[in-house]
């Protein structure tokens, strides 16, 4: 092999395996995408015969599906607008005060970031049986808030860092209550890492299948989450077509949010803190 | 007004005593609750008889190291311990990082169509939810699924691969979902690669393996260790990937922890024993936590 032979094959290689490693990530995608179009859709990927929206007006028109995308809606809105609300709270004294642990209280709230959900889980099955919110929605979007809530203060303490002081300041001159003053001054200017914090906490409980599968009981309040595991379960192995249509339907949010947090973040991809919703 | 009334003011504000109080009450008082304290009653519980049926659901009974000694001669414990390493090694440690960085490596100087192409793709198994996750990957891999399809047409003959190699199928699975997030990372971390110091490299005839190991991997060393850690403890807490697609079996051969824990308290009904559980998880969780955090501290 000359050298002539071999910078072309480092030219070209690169690309090569880059493309079968896409291929592989794409398979699997481009099988769900398919069968939601398909009507006789199989286990495997092949082109429909004819191509229709059917699946998707079934899965649409069922009203027991109505009702799980919107239990999810409101359990992920839900808990995104209380950890904002909440985490502003917080992060407000922790980023313009000057407290005696505020490191310290920091560090936890990180090392509370990166701890597994899933560890805490049986606890919280039994606290939540003791404090009777077993099997009720709003229990599980204050577990949510709980278990997102170190993210949300970690981030907001963040970026309400970068909003300057004498903004503030100037609002107190005009009279404005501390309140004020971050509704109207504070917040307004945080908005990209208000909507970060607010996209990410939502995907998070939008995807997440653990916890309303301990914490729920009764298949009328399970979230789109639960409601496809038990599609999978039930018709998986007969209706391939519904069943992708469903996934689809049910992933859209999540890329959707994904794409519009692109606009907000707009250096990088920091490493601190965004371990999880 | 002058602005040393506006600082007063602001002094006076700020120092106000205990209003930070009232500003992190709200967050403090609900991961009390919700998050705090159900750290401790693992500890608590994990010291119980606790359970959902028969006679030990009457009365809660402290039976001190009971439960640990049953996980001690629980042969399914080390099982899923096993089980738990071989997942968090093959699909974080080794599969995620190594693709994430081969394919940010391999993805830097491209052309810019065909980055953004490649890197939607890989983005899209990150984006998607674990359960589609686990639909896509479960077909993919069934009896009559997209792989073994693409296996016949080359005249390879069907694998089952859920029952033959699950633990494989999982990790793939995990690799597929995970790797997004450390090809991010490494893109971040060799765009910070100072050019110069490469091409001075290059002029000095060093290979391209030699400024990979020489240069490139030991300037984002750091990079490495925290997302090692990171996705580590991503990894760590996967319940509803393993569990859409395998159930935790054949037999016992994708019983991680967690699914061993749900597996015990809420199939067996033993919550005391599935918190003992629980706690190794923690602890795993809080120790590599801890090593997180002194990384990013440096």
């Amino acid at each position: 092999m000359n050298a002539k032979q071999r910078k072309i094959i480092y030219r070209i290689m690169p690309y090569a395996i880059l493309t079968f490693i896409g291929i592989c990530f794409l398979l699997p995608l481009l099988w769900v995408l398919v069968s939601s179009l398909d009507t006789n859709a199989m286990q495997s990927l092949k082109m429909p015969h004819k191509v229709t929206a059917n699946n998707y007006i079934d899965v649409v028109s069922s009203r027991p599906n109505q009702r799980a995308f919107g239990i999810g809606l409101l359990m992920s809105l839900g808990q995104a607008l209380l950890v904002v609300v909440i985490g502003l709270l917080a992060a407000y004294p922790l980023s313009r005060y000057q407290l005696k642990y505020k490191k310290s209280f920091m560090l936890t709230i990180l090392f509370m970031t990166s701890l597994p959900i899933t560890a805490v889980m049986v606890p919280v099955y039994q606290l939540f049986l003791s404090l009777k919110l077993y099997d009720n929605i709003f229990g599980v979007i204050l577990f949510y808030v709980a278990s997102a809530m170190p993210y949300g203060i970690w981030m907001l303490k963040n970026f309400m860092d970068s909003v300057p002081n004498d903004m503030e300041e100037a609002a107190w001159v005009d009279g404005a209550s501390v309140f004020a003053g971050i509704r109207k001054v504070v917040a307004p200017l945080m908005i990209p890492g208000i909507c970060t914090v607010a996209i990410f906490t939502f995907s998070g409980s939008w995807g997440n299948f653990f916890v309303p599968y301990i914490l729920l009981n009764t298949p009328e309040k399970f979230p789109a989450s639960l409601k496809l595991y038990q599609f999978f379960g039930q018709y998986g192995m007969v209706d391939y077509g519904k069943l992708a249509a469903f996934s689809v339907l049910y992933a859209i949010p999540s890329v959707m949010l994904y794409i519009l947090s692109q606009r907000f973040m707009s250096k990088g991809f920091g490493m601190q803190g965004g371990t999880k919703g | 007004m002058s602005s040393v009334t506006a600082n007063v003011l602001y002094q006076r504000r700020r120092r106000t005593n205990f209003t930070w109080f009232y500003f992190l009450f709200p967050s403090i008082a609900i991961m009390l609750v919700f998050f705090i304290y159900p750290i401790l009653l693992t500890f608590l519980y994990s010291f119980t008889n606790l359970a959902l049926t028969g006679e030990a659901a009457k009365e809660l009974k402290f039976i001190g190291f009971d439960n640990y000694v049953h996980m001690w001669e629980d042969p399914t414990v080390r099982i899923s311990i096993w089980n738990t390493l071989v997942f968090l090694m093959g699909s974080a440690v080794i599969g995620q990082q190594v693709l994430g960085f081969i394919i940010a490596l391999l993805m830097k100087h491209k052309n810019r169509t065909f980055r953004r192409v490649i890197g939607t793709v890989v983005l899209a198994g990150w984006v998607t939810p674990e359960i589609v996750c686990a639909l896509c990957l479960y077909s993919f891999f069934g009896d009559e699924g997209t792989l073994n399809m693409i296996l016949e047409f080359f005249g390879i003959s069907a694998v089952t691969w859920l029952y033959t190699v699950p633990m494989l199928t999982i990790i793939l699975a995990n690799i597929w979902h995970g790797t997004a997030f450390s090809m991010l990372v490494f893109q971040a971390a060799l765009d910070d690669v100072p050019n110069e110091i490469e091409e001075a490299a290059v002029v000095d005839g060093a290979s391209r393996w030699q400024i990979l190991y020489r240069i490139v991997l030991p300037y984002i060393k750091q990079t490495i260790t925290t997302n090692a850690m990171l996705v580590t403890l991503q990894t760590l807490g996967v319940f509803g990937l393993i569990y859409a697609m395998t159930g935790g079996g054949p037999g016992t051969s994708t019983t991680t922890l967690p699914i061993f824990m749900y597996n015990q308290a809420f199939v067996n009904y033993q919550l005391g024993y599935g918190t003992a559980i629980s706690l190794l998880l923690l602890i795993m969780g809080v120790v590599l936590s801890l090593f997180y955090i002194r990384s990013v501290k440096e």
